[in-house]
């Protein structure tokens, strides 16, 4: 069985080469991958195994910098970085913040 | 090139020809899908690298694998393929992907 | 995927989200929560600081196809350079001044002639050689591109205007494992007495992919 990120040769459209420029909290996301990667608290390996293990409908049906925060951020909780209390914990806290955007 | 990989010796020479095996694998691949099953020319040896179908699992990836960068024949590839004769496209397989062909 | 409408964020309202767009730098989705969060618990955890992301972030700004273009203008203008540079292309950028321990890859340049043309994709998620280039384009890590590269490489090259004749061939390339690729471009005519400063604006992102070639100068 081809797995649904292995895409080379199956059937898809145009190619839609509108360019858009990337946000800052999409940089960081990017940012936060080198990092994790280069303190080898992650493996970009394990990232991909991470993206391949979200299912077909989120991988496409979310932006690439989102489906790479959730890889990274299951990752991190498989791993024991950080736990499911602590990072719902930490939203709840971001949105009670009376200005929460940096 | 780490003291592992010196002593490391690696199977195929440039100009072999090899056939990726057609292995329907789950886990976390890095040989694509559609070339399983295909027929190549090693284009080149790369070098010796952490394993990644087991670096995704958070293991070591030691022993290091042969990798290779491996050129087909669009033609061959996909039979529909409506390009040149010449076309080609290389991929980075890693050795325990390819089997030998014996010339006939 | 593809969209019949504009992609003008001031066209249409922000409840019809568009999943290959970004919302809007205002907006506080939960995607960008929890960016937040699990950058504000790593720092709180000692893991990273706040420091160390700026200045990635910072690194990853600084990178752009500028700095392809600045090797591959050296690699037309210096032959003992550009041989380096095909022999061992982490190591000829390394000289150029440019850090590449950042990224753990290894980085690989083909070279473009009158008889073949490279063009390079990863049909398995997004490699690309990011300490020369930047960030991919989205179209470079869109399905599209992912799915047909591989199989049609000239139908996608005539949607980027790149009309190549049978006496070329062309070369994909699946970027599958820890290499990266450049594609070195053809020098085009007409540029013998450019300096490589001249150079390096002729020099275009995709060019570096493989999906166009360096037009020569309009005079």
């Amino acid at each position: 069985m081809r797995a649904y990120h292995d895409l080379g040769g199956t059937p898809a459209g145009p190619i839609d080469r509108n360019e858009h420029e990337l946000q800052l909290w999409e940089k960081r996301i990017e940012a936060l991958l080198v990092l994790l990667t280069r303190k080898k608290i992650l493996r970009i390996d394990e990232n991909r195994r991470g993206l391949e293990s979200l299912g077909n409908e989120t991988y496409f049906g979310v932006s690439y910098a989102e489906r790479r925060m959730l890889s990274m951020s299951n990752n991190l909780i498989l791993k024991g970085v950080i736990t499911v209390e602590e990072l719902a914990a930490k939203i709840a806290q971001i949105e009670s913040r009376v200005d929460p955007l940096p | 090139m780490s003291a592992a990989a010196a002593i490391a010796t690696h199977a195929f020479q440039p100009g072999q020809t090899v056939h990726v095996r057609k292995v329907d694998s789950l886990g976390h691949i890095r040989t694509p899908h559609y070339i399983r099953g295909s027929t190549g020319v090693i284009e080149r040896f790369v070098g010796f690298f952490k394993n990644p179908e087991e670096l995704a699992y958070g293991r070591s990836g030691e022993p290091r694998c042969a990798l290779y960068r491996v050129r087909f024949v669009q033609s061959q590839v996909w039979p529909d393929y409506s390009g040149a004769a010449g076309d080609t496209i290389d991929i980075d397989i890693y050795e325990h992907w390819l089997q030998p062909v014996n010339p006939s | 995927m593809s969209h019949d409408h504009h992609h003008d964020h001031g066209d249409h309202a922000h409840g019809h989200r568009h999943p290959n767009q970004p919302d809007h730098d205002d907006a506080l989705t939960y995607y960008r929560k929890l960016e937040m969060a699990v950058r504000e618990l790593l720092i709180e955890k000692n893991i990273i600081s706040a420091d160390e992301v700026r200045k990635v972030v910072e690194d990853i700004e600084s990178r752009s196809p500028e700095g392809g273009a600045r090797v591959v203008a050296r690699a037309w203008s210096d032959p003992q350079f550009r041989q380096a540079l095909l022999e061992d292309a982490t190591a000829a950028c390394t000289s150029m001044g440019f850090e590449m321990a950042l990224y753990d890859v290894k980085l690989t340049v083909v070279e473009n002639t009158p008889d073949v043309h490279n063009m390079v994709v990863c049909t398995l998620c997004s490699c690309y050689p990011r300490m020369l280039l930047g960030l991919p384009p989205a179209w470079y890590k869109s399905r599209a591109y992912r799915s047909r590269a591989v199989r049609e490489p000239r139908a996608v090259l005539r949607e980027f205007g790149l009309e190549l004749g049978d006496d070329v061939s062309v070369r994909v390339h699946d970027s599958t494992a820890d290499l990266r690729y450049l594609v070195l471009p053809m020098r085009p005519e007409g540029t013998e007495r450019m300096t490589e400063a001249e150079l390096i604006a002729i020099v275009n992102r995709d060019s570096m992919i493989g999906t166009a070639i360096v037009s020569p100068p309009i005079e």
